[in-house]
């Protein structure tokens, strides 16, 4: 792998978000809303609970944490459908550009523009609303390495789905974090759900995140088991989320996807 | 099918040869042998083989339909043949894909460069993928050799016609390549911007040595700037040669009458015969 490619991939993703307050603006503000919005509520439940529990970690850590996830997954396909909607395929793909060094420039500005949403929520819920978030210690760090590596792979899973099924399928891909959102307990124990969601729920790396933040700030110890399913999870889902996608992009060639993409900006 | 045009070793066994001209020692910077596309129903190229060489600017041409697209889009990688090869500077596309790549480029009017991006990041931008060293000196040159230091900050999507197609010719040479493949390069520009790029392409093949494949619909252009051209119908080379010779030498009067008249005929089997 080479080091000039990835980097032209990341300087293309520079330019447009530096050039463009429209793309810079989501980095931020979506989250930074949602921190909001789930601060107030957090702090009218503890209200109501009159001491007798602090809903601010709990719901609001878990809020924070999931929209890091989905920024990261956000953020490797936002930066994949640039190259859908300016129509450059054919110009990057007719170069010795590879796959694996493509992605990583959509993984490392991912890693960019997600690093902005959480550093705005950290500040936001620390000082407007109490969230001690770095008294989850230490596990704060696999913690949020499990949820960025399933980010990485749904997000490459998107760009994969949207090169095998057109443009107009992006439609489809942006709410599939909210799809996935019952199944990995994001505000409740995986307990509450029936059985059959319990056993997808077992399947998704996030699960073992949530599970893993109630059950310390619960004061119970943590399942280092569980936090390392999750991330071997993590880590197959990467890698078969490449796979998916170097698949779609082999089908493309060969069916003349891949140039057809181009062409329909002529038609 | 008749050919005309030098080469340094032995040619692919072109279907219905019928003229040899002697071989001259000239390096090949594309051989395509064989190559063929077949979807499910349809034979989009049919067992193309042809060399372009260093110097040299070919002219593929071919009614609408007649696989000229598909055929550049196979040698650029973006598609896949179902048979045949490609070897560009000797490596093989298929299994040496990034190196063959690399020294390659090409300019297309159904590829234009991301238009949200002005022409100095797009260059760099490129420039980046393509690896190219002292990127900065590079762009430099390009921008001047291109006219293009006035519009360096322009986005490219705000960009006239000719001055997109010069922004794309630029990143085209950014690699300085030893193929350059150009699909209708002149194809939306008025004559005298479309006589500017021929020179300036035409002055790349003998500056920069690079071979030129060029597809066109604009007989004068290919008269004017091509020493060599293919003709392409149905998916099969029909007929090879210099484009100022062909006319005479198959009777018609100049090469677009030339074109219409090979565009209409039925495919044969056996290749043209000359016109005595």
């Amino acid at each position: 792998m080479r080091l000039k490619p990835v980097m032209g991939i990341l300087l293309r993703q520079f330019y447009l978000i530096r050039g463009s307050p429209v793309r810079s603006f989501p980095m931020f503000a979506w989250v930074a809303i949602d921190i909001v919005v789930w601060g107030f509520i957090t702090r009218y439940l503890n209200s109501m609970a009159a001491g007798r529990f602090n809903y601010v970690p709990s719901l609001l850590g878990a809020v924070l944490m999931w929209d890091f996830f989905t920024r990261i997954m956000q953020g490797v396909s936002t930066a994949f459908l640039e190259d859908v909607w300016s129509r450059n395929f054919l110009n990057l793909f007719a170069t010795p550009l590879t796959i694996a060094e493509y992605i990583l420039g959509l993984v490392i500005t991912s890693i960019g523009t997600s690093a902005v949403g959480l550093a705005v929520m950290l500040v936001l819920a620390t000082a407007v609303f109490g969230l001690s978030f770095f008294s989850l210690g230490i596990l704060l760090v696999p913690f949020l390495l499990v949820l960025f590596g399933f980010g990485i792979a749904l997000g490459v899973l998107a760009s994969a789905l949207v090169l095998r099924l057109g443009p107009a399928s992006e439609w489809l891909v942006w709410p599939l974090p909210a799809l996935l959102s019952p199944f990995v307990g994001v505000f409740y124990p995986l307990a509450t759900l029936p059985r059959w969601m319990q056993g997808v729920g077992h399947l998704l790396p996030p699960s073992y995140v949530f599970e893993g933040m109630r059950a310390v700030l619960a004061g119970h110890s943590l399942s280092s088991g569980g936090l390392a399913a999750g991330g071997a999870l993590a880590a197959v889902d990467i890698l078969l989320a490449g796979y998916f996608f170097a698949r779609v992009f082999r089908y493309a060639i060969r069916t003349g996807l891949l140039a057809r993409y181009s062409a329909e900006s002529t038609a | 099918m008749v050919t005309a045009s030098p080469d340094d070793g032995p040619r692919p066994p072109y279907e219905g040869a019928s003229v040899e001209v002697p071989a001259l020692t000239r390096e090949v910077v594309l051989r395509v042998a064989g190559l063929r596309k077949v979807y499910s129903q349809l034979i989009a190229v049919d067992g193309v083989s042809f060399d372009v060489h260093r110097n040299e600017v070919v002219g593929l041409l071919g009614p609408n339909g007649a696989g000229k697209t598909t055929t550049l889009n196979m040698i650029l990688g973006v598609l896949s043949p179902t048979a045949g090869s490609v070897l560009i500077g000797g490596m093989d596309l298929a299994r040496q894909r990034a190196r063959a790549l690399a020294q390659a480029n090409f300019s297309a009017v159904y590829a234009s460069l991301p238009g949200n991006l002005s022409v100095v990041q797009n260059l760099r931008f490129f420039g980046l993928v393509y690896g190219i060293p002292e990127l900065g000196r590079r762009v430099a040159e390009l921008l001047r050799q291109f006219d293009l230091e006035r519009l360096r900050d322009t986005k490219c999507g705000l960009l006239s016609s000719g001055e997109q197609t010069r922004v794309a010719l630029a990143k085209a040479v950014l690699n300085r390549p030893r193929l350059l493949l150009l699909d209708e390069p002149t194809a939306s520009l008025d004559p005298a911007a479309a006589q500017t790029i021929r020179t300036r392409i035409r002055n790349l093949a003998v500056e920069s040595g690079c071979g030129i494949l060029w597809t066109s619909h604009n007989m004068y252009e290919v008269e004017e700037v091509c020493d060599r051209v293919l003709f392409l119908s149905r998916g099969r080379i029909l007929l090879e040669g210099d484009p100022r010779r062909l006319p005479r030498e198959h009777g018609t009067g100049t090469l677009e009458e030339l074109f219409i008249r090979l565009a209409r005929e039925p495919l044969r089997e056996q290749p043209l015969e000359h016109a005595e």
